[in-house]
């Protein structure tokens, strides 16, 4: 019944977090986009936990602290990054080219 | 047999319903920690290796890490030897554990041996690149072992969410790796475009995952498999979605066309041994969660996603192979190589059969062994600050350095599938099991591309052996730069990877029968 709309919020956020990873250049608006995805598979899976079984809900646990893990790891080589170039802008990241 | 379902039988107290004794006492999963020697071993080392290096004092011995990094790996080994014969019988058999979350079996062992050999080897690469470099310290070996860690989670996991935290263990883990170099700006970058593909691609992974999950009811393999088994989906939409986009994130681990545009870039930037370690074990510990989730999981479903490999096997040995030839960097022909070899290990992945799978395996050991030895001979050749990576930079290789030209030039021709080295067993293996179902074109396509990687591959051989030959016969250079020092760690790893593509090519009996024992068995978990 309500499943339906909560599926397509997270299909929303997941365009919006895809969206921001292909268009945006900063570096940490890039890492927020992809938690964007990772809690629109949080939304799914909370959704689907709640018409199945107990696991969604302990997926999505899974998944908040992976992404917590992933974003920390991100933004340490960010900070890596600005300190070496003074830069976050992933266009300006041309070293390695063919 | 692929599938291979035990009945629970309740002949003891021990499989019995525990709800019945008290309600009121914590019903926990009975845990076989024996039988996860391995991982326990992998996993102890790198937490307790953290532990010691916060409390000893900082004046360590210098090869004290890689020393411990090569005797853990040696160990976790050894481990899988006595469980690879107990999981093989017919009295105790395979075994799943963690109320079925993780399931013990040959594959998963055969994958982790796998995987253990490639740390074992890049530890013996990486202790003078360290030194090389001026980066040594420990934390590259924890990471390596952490790596590994995830890695053998993903081969022995039953349940989408162990498979998705294997998965970022090993990816997390090498996101910093390929980060490592805090002096030079490729390697941050390669850092950066890794995380940020990699971290999309697990999130497209999960979203699959998701979907797979709100489609079957589980998020156990062996549950969804008897699901898609007994039913006919009447609208299969969530199914057909979440296999896509989890075929999508597997495509991108593996680095397989059209997922492929970070591994250049990744492997060229990376820390030369890393992407070693990448070309191995990250690729192999990729596979064994693909077959497991896809040949054994979706087995019943499998002409939803053949497809779908069939066009990622034939985009990858096209990319893989046709773009290498024109590169100028050693390293980033090497990285179009390995999509290549993605391509021909897909190959393998899409029969779909059990012939299919254990040459697929065959296949990761033998590139195991020849993506190690041809990346550590490169960061010996780039020398220090790996400036040195062109193509042109090899020049006179082969008069400086013939012993190292030589093992290069016998790991290249491996690569390219020359027979007498593992390198043609392997291709043969996954040509066969594709031509077994009938793929004719697929069959007609790889062996084509191996063709055109052969020209890259002497493109290579050619700019060590014929000084100045490379372009247009000018004037004889020779080897330019600062001399190579070969340390004996390094020639101990290049002794073992060459030894090994060698040995699998005259003698593949061995390991051929292992890999054919290495299937993927499902059972329910039966509380032992």
């Amino acid at each position: 019944m309500l499943l339906n709309q909560f599926l397509l919020l997270a299909a929303v956020l997941f365009a919006i977090g895809v969206y921001g990873v292909i268009v945006r250049r900063n570096g940490v608006l890039v890492l927020m986009s992809i938690e964007l995805i990772l809690n629109a598979v949080n939304i799914n899976l909370v959704a689907f936990g709640s018409m199945h079984n107990v696991s969604g809900q302990v997926f999505a646990l899974f998944v908040i602290a992976v992404a917590a893990a992933e974003v920390g790891v991100g933004l340490a080589i960010v900070l890596l990054i600005y300190r070496n170039r003074r830069s976050i802008d992933f266009d300006e990241l041309d070293e390695l080219k063919g | 047999m692929i599938l291979q379902v035990l009945a629970q039988i309740p002949t003891d107290g021990v499989t019995a319903p525990l709800v019945e004794e008290s309600t009121s006492r914590l019903v926990t999963p009975r845990i076989p920690w024996s039988y996860l020697t391995p991982q326990l071993i992998l996993f102890l080392g790198a937490v307790i290796g953290v532990a010691l290096v916060a409390l000893l004092p900082k004046r360590l011995p210098k090869y004290l890490s890689a020393l411990a990094t090569v005797v853990l790996a040696a160990g976790t080994l050894v481990s899988i030897v006595p469980l690879w014969g107990r999981v093989g019988n017919a009295r105790e058999g395979a075994i799943s554990a963690w109320s079925g979350a993780i399931g013990v079996d040959r594959f998963g062992l055969f994958v982790t041996a796998l995987i253990c050999l490639a740390v074992l080897v890049t530890a013996l690469f990486a202790d003078s690149y360290l030194r090389r470099e001026g980066l040594d310290g420990p934390e590259f070996y924890l990471l390596l072992m952490t790596a590994a860690f995830g890695a053998s989670i993903m081969a022995i996991s039953n349940d989408l969410i162990v498979l998705f935290v294997g998965v970022e263990i090993l990816s997390i883990s090498s996101y910093v790796l390929t980060a490592m170099h805090a002096r030079r700006v490729t390697s941050q970058e390669a850092g950066l475009k890794y995380l940020v593909l990699g971290g999309f691609a697990s999130a497209v992974l999960l979203y699959g995952l998701a979907l797979i999950y709100g489609a079957t009811g589980s998020t156990n393999l062996l549950q969804i498999q008897v699901f898609l088994s007994e039913r006919v989906l009447t609208s299969d939409g969530l199914l057909l979605g979440g296999l896509g986009l989890m075929m999508a994130g597997f495509g991108f681990k593996v680095g397989a066309a059209p997922f492929h545009m970070w591994t250049p870039d990744v492997y060229q930037g990376a820390p030369t041994p890393v992407s070693g370690f990448m070309a191995s074990a990250v690729k192999t510990a990729a596979f064994a969660g693909m077959i497991r989730v896809f040949v054994v999981g979706f087995g019943s479903a499998a002409e939803l996603w053949r497809p779908i490999v069939f066009v990622m096997a034939v985009l990858s040995l096209l990319v893989g192979s046709i773009v290498s030839v024109v590169q100028s960097n050693v390293k980033r022909m090497l990285a179009y190589s390995s999509i290549a070899h993605a391509g021909f290990i897909l190959l393998g992945v899409h029969s779909a059969t059990e012939r299919g799978t254990s040459a697929a395996l065959f296949y990761l050991a033998s590139y195991t062994a020849m993506a190690l030895g041809s990346f550590g001979i490169v960061a010996l050749a780039a020398r220090r600050g790996e400036h040195l990576q062109k193509l042109s930079d090899l020049r006179g290789f082969a008069t400086a350095h013939p012993g190292l030209a030589l093992a290069f030039a016998l790991l290249l021709f491996a690569q390219s599938g020359v027979p007498l080295t593992g390198g043609f067993i392997a291709k043969l293996g996954v040509i066969g099991a594709a031509v077994d179902q009938g793929d004719w074109a697929l069959a007609v396509v790889a062996m084509i591309t191996a063709v055109i990687s052969t020209f890259m591959y002497l493109r290579i051989i050619v700019s060590m052996f014929f000084v100045g030959g490379g372009d247009h016969g000018e004037e004889p250079a020779g080897f330019e730069g600062p001399p190579v020092n070969v340390s004996w760690t390094s020639m101990v790893g290049l002794g073992i990877v060459v030894v090994a593509t060698l040995f699998l090519g005259i003698l593949p009996g061995t390991v051929k029968h292992w890999s054919n024992q290495a299937v993927v068995e499902m059972v329910r978990d039966s509380g032992r």
